[in-house]
């Protein structure tokens, strides 16, 4: 048994990189799956809290890389998942404290024993960033229908070509289906007509996700939530299964029904 | 005849140079030395300069390990060639010391091309951040994104959407044009002329742009129009 490495990477910040690691993780985890969350964002650690597993930090990715502990020792078990196991990273140092080396070395210790190991890239097309891909099987790339991070995911796929780490999948965070029926926001074509690339997810806005980062309960646990259904499904197609995109209407109802019959064209 | 290994101590530690051959045996020379003078070098941080040989991810990582096994670093790795250099990179190792090497032009200066003739054919998107410089004329078959840029001494062709910055004649032809299926780029220059895409209405079609009376204009392309 070989693990695959998924790297979660989108250039911009705050399109939902850690969201979805965490997400992703705690999904395949609840498949029955065994995961492991690495947080490649050193210095500014994020993984752990949106887990809610921060509390619990002794040892972390540097100290494992500089060999002050034994790799178990800094992996801490969710338990509310079977098996899921995060290594944070560090936050008193930065990124240059890891090389693309040991990121590739631990991966290889890690993949014996587990199905999938998740690393959250940090923002940005530095060292992190390397950090991040260096020991890649799937590079997962995050977007928003907003042009500046459609630009930076574009720019992020072409460095993910150029490692020859095969081509990136994409997943389309925070529609905003009311905007995008107004013709306010990019659609889901538009931004695939740019980059090009395989789609492996939907995911709507959804303020569950606001909140469910707060608690540090990934939005997955939640049965209503409609971004967690995405999540779900993206997991699944991760791990190879064929799962049909959701519909992004929203049940809004007799009157927004009747709104968009009036105005023919604005969906 | 040995392979020649030197050592030269610099500021930012010692500088191993080691001359042509197999790396088989340049492998093992080098290890010979540095046990040779195993007291002298302990706790050395080196930086081995390869030459143009290309080196595997796996010899460097071995040759990192067994350098370690003395008690010495290899920190830097310096090469000829942009293969192992990047390997070296991939390993975390720098590829460049103290005063950079001479860089080595990244457009081809090849004799063979005169300004504004020969092409480079391109067979891919070209994503943001990608940029191309040519003496001669580019053809794109596939999209040219926002944020990349084309950069040509001739004409620029794209089989495909070009949305990023284009520079064609740029070393000063005003006869060069620039041609795209959907020609709509953040910004358009021919020689010394800069223009802007105007927002377009309906649907895209094959234009091609030039300079008519010292202005860019971009033209609609039609089968049956004059030759060029």
């Amino acid at each position: 048994m070989t693990g695959k490495v998924i790297t979660v990477t989108s250039g911009k910040g705050g399109v939902g990189k850690t969201t979805a690691t965490a997400n992703i993780g705690a999904a395949l985890a609840d498949f029955g799956h065994k995961v492991v969350c690495i947080d490649g964002d050193i210095g500014l650690r994020n993984l752990d809290v949106v887990l809610g597993l921060e509390n619990r930090i002794v040892y972390d990715l540097v100290d494992v890389v500089e060999g002050r502990c034994r790799l178990r020792q800094a992996m801490i078990r969710d338990k509310r998942m079977p098996e899921l196991y995060l290594i944070p990273a560090a936050q008193t140092r930065d990124k240059s404290a890891i090389s693309p080396s040991d990121m590739v070395r631990l991966c290889e210790e890690l993949r014996p024993e587990y199905d999938f190991i998740i690393i959250d890239s940090p923002a940005g097309i530095e060292r992190g960033f390397r950090n991040a891909i260096a020991p890649a099987d799937v590079v997962v790339v995050i977007t928003n229908p907003e042009v500046s991070a459609v630009r930076d995911a574009d720019r992020i796929i072409g460095l993910v070509e150029a490692e020859e780490k095969g081509p990136a999948q994409l997943v389309i965070n925070r529609i905003k289906q009311d905007m995008v029926r107004r013709g306010e926001m990019l659609t889901v074509d538009d931004v695939l007509e740019l980059l090009a690339v395989k789609l492996v997810g939907l995911v709507p806005d959804d303020e569950n996700v606001v909140v469910s980062t707060n608690r540090g309960v990934p939005v997955v646990l939640d049965g209503r939530s409609k971004a967690g259904q995405a999540f779900r499904n993206i997991a699944r197609r991760l791990n190879g299964e064929q799962v049909p995109f959701m519909n992004m209407q929203e049940e809004d109802g007799f009157f927004g029904r009747l709104a968009r019959l009036i105005r023919p064209g604005g969906n | 005849m040995p392979p020649t290994v030197q050592i030269k101590g610099i500021s930012e530690g010692l500088l191993v140079t080691i001359g042509e051959g197999p790396w088989d045996e340049t492998h093992q020379a080098l290890l010979s030395h540095l046990d040779q003078q195993a007291e002298f070098l302990r706790g050395a941080r080196i930086a081995l300069d390869v030459g143009n040989r290309i080196l595997k991810a796996v010899e460097l990582s071995v040759l990192r390990k067994e350098v370690a096994e003395r008690e010495l670093s290899l920190w830097a790795v310096l090469s000829g060639s942009p293969l192992t250099e990047q390997t070296a990179q991939t390993l975390g190792l720098a590829t460049r010391i103290g005063k950079p090497r001479p860089e080595k032009s990244a457009s081809l200066p090849d004799a063979s091309f005169k300004s504004g003739e020969g092409a480079v054919l391109v067979r891919r998107t070209l994503r943001s951040g990608f940029s191309l410089h040519h003496v001669g004329h580019v053809v794109v078959i596939g999209d040219v994104n926002p944020g990349a840029e084309i950069v040509a001494a001739g004409d620029v062709v794209v089989w495909g959407r070009l949305r990023g910055m284009v520079h064609a004649g740029a070393e000063g032809n005003e006869q060069a044009v620039v041609c795209a299926l959907d020609l709509s780029p953040t910004q358009l220059r021919i020689a010394s002329q800069i223009a802007l895409t105007p927002k377009r209405r309906g649907k895209p079609q094959p234009e091609m742009a030039r300079i008519r009376n010292g202005q860019v204009v971009a033209e609609p392309w039609e089968p049956k129009r004059e030759k060029l």
